[in-house]
C-alpha cells in the first residue's frame, strides 16, 4: 500500500519545485499582495502610503457608523389577502414532479418554500431516483429562473423579434401559418414519453393530411434501436439491472454518467460495490474505452482503444465467448494489451452466465448487434437485461431527422413545428438543417428561448419550465410519472399541448385532458390524486417478458465492422460532460461552474490529449519535474489545431492521464452562438455566452447511424495560448499522505483489517486507535452530552458524479464566481470531489495503468479544528453537538483559518458575489475589479428566487465552509420536539449532498447513538474505516471507507514488489 | 398562551351589564353569551341584522319551539320540510345556507335563547372614559439629575468657600500661602472635569454604536389603527387566532384578511369599548378604522358582498425587525420552548398601537437562554420533552444530585450556529 502514490497533479507525482514551494510556504493563497509603486521606496512614498490608508479608512468608518445610525429603513410586511388553506408561511411544502428533458425521465420532489421551488430531491417511491438525483437533475431548478428565458410569444421578421400581444393573436397568426403552409405538417421533437401528450399529437396529426412527427436525440442511441429491432424484433431500449451484474464490461458507455439513466444505474452498480469484512463480495466492472471517463474512473479494470476499435473489440469478445445460435465470428487482430483485456474480460463473463452483463456507448448499429449476441451469450436477458420494461427515454432515429432535413431542403414540408430540440445547434449537419429551414414556409417553435433553431423560425410561441407544467412521463414501459406546476408560471408561457389541442379545435386545456385521461386509466378521482401526491405509479414486480433472439444479422454485422477502417494519426472522440450533456441546459451557472470530475476544469470545453501525445508534440515530459510545472502551474494552456476533413477547432490541450495515446477527446455542449453573435447574451443566456466552442459539426452520419468520432484527425500546433480553469490544483494537503486509502480486493479478503491494522500503528505512539484522542493532544476532551454529528463516505459508492456538489449549491446558496474567479483560484465550492491518480507501474503514458479515486472533501467538523484556534474574533468555534460553526457576521477575514486547515475547504467571498453586502459599491466594477456576466446572472432578482430563505446570504471578505446543512439539522430537531419524540433517524434530517446521492456513498446521523446508520456503518465496516489525515489530531467528524479494488494486476504490482523486499531482507 | 390564560380583566360595561341581572341568571347567561360567541357570532347580533338577522324575539317570532330547535339543530331538514316562515327567511337572506349545529344540546340553546332574549345594548358609561394619553409613567432619572448637579455645585461652592476661608485663616496666623488659582485654572478641576467628559463620552459613543440597528420602543403609526388592547385584551381574542402560525412557522405572521373579516363582517362598529387614543393624543374613530379594513378587503357592508377586484392587501409595518443573519423561529419558542408571547412582545394586550417592548439584541436573547429551563425530564426521566431522552449524561447528573435543571444553554442554546446560519 504504502509505494503506491496518489497524485492530483503533475507536480504533487512528480515533487516539482512549484509543488514543493507551494507544500513549504503553506501557501493557501498563490497570488502575492499588489504592492505595486513601491519601487524599493519608504512605505510613505508609495502610490498609496499608509497614512493615507489609515486617513480613509477612519472616515470611511466613521461616515459608515452615521450613514448607518441615522435612520433604519421602514420595512413592511404584508400578509394576504386570502391566506391559501394549505400553506404556512416560512414552511416548505413538498410536491411530487418529474424532471423531464430531451427524453429523460426523472421523479423529483420540489420543495416549494412561500411558493417558490428552490430545490429537488429525488421520489423515494420511486425506481428512477428513490436513492438520489444527478446533477443535472440538482441544477434544473435554477432553469426555471433563467433570465434569458424567452417571457411572451412572438413573431420574427428578419431575425427581431417583436411581441404578440395575446395567445389569442398568436393563435390567429399560427392558424393563418399552417392553413397557408401549403404542404404536410411536421412535428419536430425530442424524445416524447408521456401518454397524454402522444394521444394529442396523434389528433392533432390527423386534422392535417400528409403530416408526421418526428423524434430527435441529439444524444442519439439509433444504433441500439435498430440493432434491438434487428435481433429482438422490438425497436426499444431494454432496461438494465445493474444489481444482478457480477461482471460488468462496459464498451465506452458511461453509463455512471451520461448513458440512459445514470441515477438509477448507479443505485443498481453500487448496491454490488458495498463491501464489508462479513460480506467481502463485490461486482467487476470492465471498461474498454478511448478517454478516461467517470464511469471508465470508477471500473476495476480499464483497457482504452481507438474509437475506430470499439467494434473490434465487441467482436472479439464475441469470439471468445462463442456459444451455439448465437452466431460465429472471428477475432480481428487488437493491441497485445486490449487482447489480454479481452480474454480476461470473456473468462469472467463465462464464469458468471447469467450474472454478467455487457453494454455498449456506441451509436453503430453493427457493434450493438455483436453486444445483443454477447449478451445472449452470457445469458443477460432475463436477468441482468429485462425486455418486460423497455425503456421510452430514447426513440429517435438518426434517418427519419436526415429524412427530415432533406424534405426541408426539398421544399416538401409545409410547416415545421419545434419543441424541445434545437437541431440548429446540435445535429450534425446544422448547416443543412438551417437552410432547410429557412426554406420552409411555416415554423412555430414552442422552446423556452430564441435558441439557435428558434431565432430561425416565423413564431415562437415559448413552453414553461417542468416546474410550471402539468404533465406526465413514462420513463419506462409500466412506470409512470407526473408533472404538477409547483408555481404559477412566471412568464406569458403556454404549454405546447395546449396550443396542439387548440390548433386541432379541441377547446379543451391539457390539464383538462391530462386529468380526464388518468381518472378514465385510473378508475376515480381518488386514485387521480393519489397518483398526483405519490408521483409515480410503478409496477409492484417487474414485468418479465421474454424475447425471441434472432442471430441472422450477426454476420452481416461482423463484416461490416471488419469494413471499418482505423484512421489516420489520431482520432477524435465526440462526448458528453457529465454536467453539461448536449448543452441543453447551457446557461446554467452552476453546471457552467461545476469541475468536469475528471478534467477538474469549469467553464469550457477543450482538447484532451495523452501525456504521451504532450510527450510527441511538445517534448513535455509530465515526468520531469520542470516540465510539468511548465505546464500544471499556470492556466495558460497550449492551443491546438484539431483537424479532420474539412473540419477543424482550435482548442486548448488539457493533458488527461487514461487517454488513449492516438486519440484526442472533444466535449459538446458548448459553443452557443446566436446566428448574430451579439445576441447570445440576450437569446442564450449570460453564463452561455462565449463558452468554449461547438464540437457538434464534428459528428458524421456513416449511413445508417450518426457516429461520435472522427477517424482521420490530425492536429497542428499554434502559438495561441488559453486560459483554462481547473480547480483541482488549487489546493494541496502539504505532503501529507494517507489523504485516501485503497486495496484490493484480494488484500481485503486476505486481511481485511489490512486499513485498521495501518491506522493501529500509525497511532501506537499515542495509545492506538482507541486512546488516540486522549492521548494524542495537550487540550481537554470536550464534552458532547447530546448529539454528535458524523458523516461517512463510501470511496468505494462513490462515482465522483458531482450531483452532490450542485445539491450544495442549491441548499446552502453557495456563490458562482465566473470563470475569471476561478482561474484566481477563488472558487466557493463548500463540497469539492477530489479525483486522486495512481499509476501502480509509474507510466504516465500507458493509459491502461492510470487509476482514480474520487474523494469528496468537505469541512470535516474536526473536534480539534486547526482552523478554531487561529481565529482572532472567536468567528469559528465548536458547537456542542461537534459542529465546527461558522458565525459569518463575526468574520472579519483574516483567512488564517483557511491557511490553518489541513483540508482546505475553507472558502473566502473575495468579491461580492451575491449582492448582499450593504454596501451597494462593491458590486460597481470600476473599482471592485472586473466579475464574469455570469456573476450578474445570479445576482437578477429573478434568480435570486432560487435562494434558500433559511441559509444567509454572504458578503465580501468572510470566510464559509460546508456546516454540515444546519439549518437542516435545527429543522429537523425542531420537528422532533414538536412532535414530543426523539430524533427519528435519516427520516428527519438528511444533508443535502447525502440526500443527492444515488448510490448512498454519504452516510449521516448522531454518532453518540448507537442504533443510528452513521454509527452501524462506522461499526461494520470498521475495518474499512479512516479519517483523512488523522495523525495531525484533527479529530474530524467525517470518516471515510476505504476503496476496494477488484483489480489483481494493478495494485497487485505494488504489493508484490513490497513482498518481494520482505522476501529478499529475509533469504 | 392566551387563550389557557384565565380571564383577568373584566369590563366596567360587562359588569353594568351584568350587574343588572340577577346572580343565578348571570350564570346562565354567560353559559349562553359563550356559546353564543362562539356558535353563533360570526353571523348573528341579537338587536343587528348582520349576516343573519338579529335574534332578539325569536322566541316571540316562532312559537312552536320544537320547531325553532329543530331549525337550529338542523335548518336544512326544517327548509326541506316547507316551512313556509324559514324559507321565507332563506329567500330574504339571498339564500345564505345557515350552519347546522347538530351538537347543540337543548338545554345549550335555552342558554343561548335567554341570553338573546335578555340582551340589552351595552351603554357607553361615561366614567369608562381613558384619561387621555396615559400619563408620563413618572421617571425620576431627570430628577435625580437636577439632585446630583445641585449637589455638585453645592459641593463645588464650599470647596470654594473652605479654600477661601483656611487662605484667611492662614493669612491671619501668618502662614504664606499661595496665591489662590481662579478654579477654571486649577489643574485638578481641568482634569477631572476632562475625565468625567471622556467617561461619559465614551459611554455615550459605545452605547451608540451598540444601539445602532436596534429599535426598542419603535412604535410606528400602522395604516389602520388596530387595537391589540381591543382583540386581545378587552375581547380576549388568542394570539393564535390571528397569527395563526406561530406555532408551525419561523414567522408568526399577519393575518389574512379573511381572518379580518370572519369577525368584522359582523363586527362593523366600534361603540362599546373604551375610547381610543394615539400616542399623539388625538382621538381614533374605530368605526372609521373598520371601514378602513372593508375598503382594503374589498367588502360592501351595505350588500354584504366582495369586491375581490377592489382589495389589496394591508401594508403593516413591520416593528419586530432582526437582521438576516440572524435566523429566529416562533415555532421553536412557542411549540418547543413553549414561551409566553408577551415573555418577548411585553404586555401586548395592553397597547393599543404595539410597540417593540424587547431589545431584540444578542445580549438579552443569550441570557435568556442562559437562563430559562427546557422542558427537560425531571430526575426519574417522567414528563418533558422526550426528544431529551439522547441527552444521557444530563439524565444521569439530575439523578445523582449533580445537576438540577437543564437550561437552553445546556443543551447549546449559546452556540453560534443555533440562531446563525
Amino acid at each position: 500500500m504504502s509505494d503506491k502514490k496518489y497524485w492530483q497533479s503533475f507536480g504533487e507525482r512528480n515533487n516539482s519545485e512549484a509543488f514543493q514551494k507551494a507544500k513549504s510556504d503553506g501557501n493557501e493563497f498563490p497570488e502575492s499582495l499588489p504592492m505595486e509603486g513601491l519601487d524599493g521606496k519608504g512605505l510613505l512614498d508609495a502610490k498609496h502610503p499608509r497614512r493615507d490608508f489609515l486617513k480613509y479608512l477612519g472616515f470611511s468608518t466613521a461616515a459608515a457608523t452615521l450613514a448607518a445610525s441615522c435612520e433604519m429603513p421602514v420595512r413592511h410586511v404584508v400578509p394576504y389577502l386570502n391566506k391559501p388553506d394549505n400553506l404556512i408561511p416560512g414552511v416548505a411544502d413538498y410536491y411530487a414532479t418529474t424532471y423531464t428533458n430531451g427524453g429523460d425521465v426523472v421523479p423529483v420532489v420540489a420543495k416549494v418554500r412561500d411558493g417558490r421551488p428552490i430545490k429537488l430531491e429525488g421520489n423515494t417511491l420511486s425506481s428512477f431516483s428513490k436513492t438520489g438525483t444527478s446533477a443535472r437533475v440538482q441544477a434544473s431548478v435554477l432553469d426555471l429562473y433563467d433570465m434569458a428565458r424567452l417571457r411572451y410569444p412572438v413573431q420574427l421578421s428578419d431575425g427581431k423579434a417583436s411581441e404578440v400581444s395575446t395567445f389569442e393573436a398568436f393563435d390567429k397568426l399560427a392558424a393563418d401559418a399552417l392553413a397557408a403552409a401549403g404542404g404536410p405538417v411536421v412535428l419536430l421533437t425530442g424524445t416524447l414519453n408521456s401518454p397524454t401528450t402522444k394521444q394529442i399529437i396523434t389528433e392533432f396529426l390527423a386534422k392535417f393530411p400528409g403530416s408526421r412527427h418526428v423524434q430527435y436525440d441529439a444524444d442519439s442511441y439509433s444504433g441500439m434501436l435498430l440493432a434491438n429491432e434487428a435481433t429482438y424484433g422490438k425497436r426499444a431500449i431494454p432496461s438494465y439491472n445493474f444489481e444482478n451484474a457480477k461482471v460488468v464490461v462496459s464498451l465506452g458507455a458511461d453509463f455512471l454518467g451520461t448513458w440512459l439513466g445514470s441515477e438509477e444505474f448507479s443505485r443498481q452498480w453500487s448496491t454490488l460495490r458495498k463491501v464489508s469484512a462479513k460480506n467481502p463480495e463485490m461486482s467487476k466492472h470492465y471498461q474498454f474505452e478511448s478517454l478516461l471517463s467517470t464511469t471508465g474512473a470508477n471500473a476495476d479494470e480499464r483497457y482504452t482503444h481507438r474509437p475506430t476499435e470499439t467494434g473490434a473489440v465487441a467482436l472479439a469478445l464475441l469470439a471468445e465467448l462463442g456459444g451455439s445460435g448465437i452466431g460465429s465470428v472471428s477475432a480481428p487482430a487488437l493491441p497485445e494489451k486490449l487482447k489480454a483485456g479481452v480474454k480476461k474480460a470473456a473468462k469472467d463473463l463465462t464464469d458468471n452466465k447469467g450474472k454478467a452483463l455487457v453494454v455498449c456507448g456506441s451509436n453503430n448499429v453493427n457493434i450493438q448487434i455483436i453486444v445483443n449476441a454477447i449478451n445472449e451469450a452470457i445469458g443477460a436477458s432475463g436477468s441482468t437485461i429485462n425486455w418486460g420494461a423497455p425503456s421510452q427515454t430514447r426513440q429517435g432515429v438518426d434517418s427519419e431527422m436526415n429524412a427530415l432535413v432533406a424534405d426541408l431542403n426539398d421544399g416538401k414540408v409545409g410547416a415545421l413545428l419545434v419543441y424541445g430540440v434545437n437541431p440548429a445547434y446540435d445535429y450534425y449537419d446544422a448547416g443543412k438543417f438551417k437552410s432547410g429551414l429557412k426554406k420552409t414556409k411555416t415554423s412555430i417553435s414552442f422552446n423556452d428561448r430564441l435558441d439557435e433553431t428558434s431565432e430561425l423560425t416565423k413564431l415562437v410561441l415559448p413552453a414553461p419550465h417542468f416546474l410550471e407544467s402539468w404533465g406526465d412521463a413514462e420513463g419506462k414501459t409500466g412506470y409512470f410519472s407526473f408533472l404538477q406546476p409547483t408555481i404559477a408560471p412566471l412568464f406569458k408561457t403556454r404549454p405546447f399541448q395546449d396550443s396542439l389541442l387548440k390548433w386541432s379545435g379541441n377547446a379543451k386545456t391539457y390539464d383538462v385532458v391530462l386529468k380526464e385521461y388518468w381518472i378514465g386509466k385510473l378508475g376515480s378521482v381518488e386514485a387521480w390524486e393519489k397518483a398526483l401526491q405519490e408521483g409515480v405509479i410503478e409496477p409492484a414486480t417487474e414485468a418479465a417478458s421474454g424475447v425471441s433472439y434472432n442471430n441472422s444479422k450477426v454476420a452481416d454485422a461482423a463484416t461490416a465492422i471488419g469494413a471499418i477502417k482505423k484512421g489516420g494519426k489520431f482520432e477524435v472522440v465526440l462526448y458528453q460532460k457529465i454536467m453539461m450533456g448536449i448543452g441543453a441546459q447551457a446557461n446554467n451557472p452552476w453546471l457552467q461552474e461545476l469541475p468536469d470530475p475528471i478534467t477538474k476544469a469549469a467553464w469550457d470545453n477543450y482538447a484532451i490529449v495523452s501525456p504521451k501525445f504532450a510527450k510527441d508534440t511538445w517534448n513535455l515530459d509530465l515526468g520531469d519535474r520542470r516540465q510539468a510545472d511548465g505546464y500544471e502551474v499556470f492556466p495558460t494552456k497550449q492551443v491546438i489545431k484539431v483537424k479532420a476533413g474539412n473540419k477543424e477547432l482550435s482548442l486548448p490541450a488539457v493533458i488527461i492521464p487514461g487517454t488513449n495515446n492516438e486519440v484526442i477527446g472533444i466535449a459538446v455542449g458548448y459553443g452557443r452562438s446566436s446566428a448574430n453573435p451579439e445576441n447570445t447574451v440576450n437569446f442564450i443566456g449570460k453564463a452561455a455566452a462565449g463558452v468554449g466552442k461547438n464540437a457538434f459539426p464534428w459528428l458524421s452520419f456513416n449511413g445508417t447511424t450518426v457516429d461520435w468520432y472522427a477517424a482521420d484527425a490530425d492536429f497542428e500546433k499554434t502559438k495561441e495560448e488559453y486560459k483554462v480553469a481547473q480547480s483541482q490544483t488549487h489546493n494541496t494537503a502539504e505532503g501529507r499522505t494517507e489523504v485516501v486509502k485503497e486495496l484490493t480486493l484480494d488484500t481485503f479478503k486476505k486481511e481485511p483489517g489490512f486499513v485498521m491494522n495501518e491506522r493501529e500503528e500509525e497511532l501506537k505512539p499515542f495509545g492506538g486507535i482507541e486512546k488516540f484522542e486522549e492521548q494524542g493532544t495537550l487540550y481537554p476532551i470536550y464534552d458532547k452530552p447530546g448529539i454528535k454529528w458524523g458523516m461517512s463516505i463510501d470511496l468505494n459508492s462513490c462515482t465522483g458524479c458531482a450531483a452532490c456538489v450542485v445539491a450544495c449549491y442549491a441548499e446552502n446558496n453557495v456563490p458562482i464566481v465566473g470563470k475569471s474567479e476561478v482561474l484566481r483560484f477563488h472558487d466557493m465550492h463548500w463540497l469539492r470531489i477530489d479525483r486522486y491518480y495512481s499509476t501502480p507501474s509509474n507510466n504516465l503514458d500507458s493509459a491502461e495503468d492510470v487509476q482514480v479515486v474520487f474523494q469528496p472533501m468537505l469541512c470535516q467538523h474536526c473536534d480539534n479544528a486547526p482552523c478554531e484556534n487561529v481565529c482572532p474574533v472567536n468567528a469559528t468555534n465548536h458547537s456542542q453537538e461537534g459542529l465546527n460553526q461558522m458565525a459569518y457576521n463575526r468574520c472579519i477575514g483574516t483567512r488564517y483559518c483557511a491557511n490553518n486547515c489541513p483540508y482546505k475547504v475553507r472558502r473566502f467571498n473575495w468579491a461580492d458575489y451575491t449582492g448582499a453586502d450593504s454596501f451597494p459599491n462593491n458590486q460597481d466594477q470600476s473599482t471592485v475589479g472586473k466579475l464574469d456576466p455570469a456573476v450578474f446572472q445570479m445576482n437578477d432578482d429573478l434568480t435570486r428566487m432560487v435562494l434558500n430563505p433559511d441559509v444567509v446570504v454572504r458578503s465580501r471578505g468572510v470566510m464559509e465552509k460546508c456546516s454540515f446543512c444546519v439549518q437542516r439539522l435545527q429543522d429537523g430537531k425542531l420537528k422532533a420536539k414538536k412532535e414530543n419524540r426523539p430524533l427519528a433517524d435519516m427520516a428527519d434530517i438528511q444533508t443535502a449532498c447525502q440526500q443527492a446521492c444515488s448510490t448512498n456513498a454519504i452516510v449521516f446521523g448522531n454518532a453518540n447513538d448507537s442504533k443510528t446508520n452513521i454509527s452501524t456503518t462506522r461499526a461494520e465496516n470498521k475495518e474499512r474505516l479512516f479519517y483523512v489525515i488523522e495523525e495531525v489530531h484533527t479529530l474530524p467528524n467525517v470518516s471515510y471507507l476505504a476503496k476496494v479494488r477488484h483489480s489483481d494486476a494493478a495494485f497487485g504490482a505494488g504489493e508484490e514488489k513490497k513482498e518481494e523486499a520482505t522476501t529478499e531482507k529475509h533469504s | 398562551m392566551t387563550n389557557h390564560r384565565p380571564i383577568v380583566k373584566k369590563l366596567k360595561f360587562t359588569i353594568l351589564l351584568l350587574s343588572l341581572v340577577s346572580l343565578g341568571n348571570r350564570l346562565f347567561a354567560q353559559d349562553g353569551k359563550a356559546l353564543f360567541q362562539t356558535n353563533c357570532a360570526s353571523c348573528h347580533n341579537p338587536i343587528k341584522k348582520i349576516i343573519g338577522p338579529a335574534l332578539q324575539g325569536v322566541t316571540t317570532r316562532v312559537t312552536d319551539q320544537k320547531l325553532l330547535y329543530d331549525w337550529i339543530h338542523n335548518n336544512v331538514k326544517v327548509l326541506a320540510s316547507g316551512n313556509s316562515y324559514f324559507t321565507g327567511l332563506y329567500n330574504e337572506y339571498s339564500k345564505t345556507p345557515m350552519n347546522t349545529f347538530p351538537n347543540l344540546s337543548d338545554a345549550d340553546i335555552k342558554a343561548i335563547l335567554g341570553y338573546v332574549e335578555t340582551y340589552k345594548a351595552p351603554t357607553a358609561s361615561p366614567g369608562d372614559n381613558s384619561p387621555g394619553p396615559k400619563a408620563e409613567e413618572s421617571d425620576n432619572t431627570l430628577l435625580y439629575g437636577i439632585l446630583t448637579i445641585i449637589l455638585a455645585i453645592i459641593m463645588f461652592v464650599l470647596l470654594q468657600v473652605n479654600a477661601s476661608l483656611r487662605k484667611m485663616s492662614d493669612d491671619k496666623e501668618g502662614i504664606p500661602s499661595a496665591e489662590p488659582v481662579p478654579f477654571w485654572r486649577n489643574k485638578v478641576y481641568i482634569s477631572l472635569m476632562i475625565l468625567v467628559l471622556f467617561v461619559l463620552g465614551g459611554y455615550w459613543v459605545v452605547e451608540g454604536a451598540v444601539g445602532i440597528g436596534r429599535q426598542q420602543g419603535y412604535q410606528p403609526e400602522q395604516p389602520i389603527f388596530y387595537s391589540h388592547k381591543v382583540h386581545a385584551g378587552i375581547n380576549q381574542v388568542s394570539c393564535l387566532y390571528c397569527h395563526s402560525n406561530a406555532m408551525d412557522s419561523k414567522h408568526a405572521t399577519v393575518p389574512p384578511l379573511n381572518v379580518c373579516m370572519n369577525c368584522h363582517a359582523a363586527i362593523n362598529d366600534y361603540t362599546h369599548g373604551p375610547k381610543l387614543y394615539r400616542e399623539d393624543g388625538a382621538e381614533v374613530d374605530g368605526t372609521a378604522e373598520i371601514q378602513k379594513l372593508y375598503s382594503y378587503a374589498g367588502y360592501d357592508p351595505k350588500t354584504s358582498t366582495y369586491k375581490t377586484a377592489e382589495a389589496k392587501p394591508v401594508e403593516w409595518i413591520k416593528i419586530h425587525n432582526l437582521p438576516d443573519h440572524v435566523f429566529f423561529s416562533h415555532a421553536q419558542h412557542t411549540k418547543a420552548g413553549q414561551v409566553q408571547c408577551q415573555t418577548c412582545h411585553g404586555p401586548i394586550q395592553e397597547m393599543d398601537e404595539v410597540k417593540q417592548f424587547a431589545p431584540l439584541s444578542m445580549g438579552w436573547c443569550i441570557n435568556c437562554h442562559r437562563t430559562t429551563k427546557v422542558n427537560f425530564p425531571d430526575s426519574n426521566g417522567n414528563g418533558g420533552n422526550k426528544f431529551y431522552s439522547i441527552y444521557e449524561r444530563y439524565h444521569k447528573d439530575l439523578k445523582t444530585g449533580k445537576m438540577d435543571s437543564v437550561t437552553v444553554e445546556n443543551i447549546g442554546g449559546t452556540d453560534c450556529q443555533k440562531c446563525h446560519y
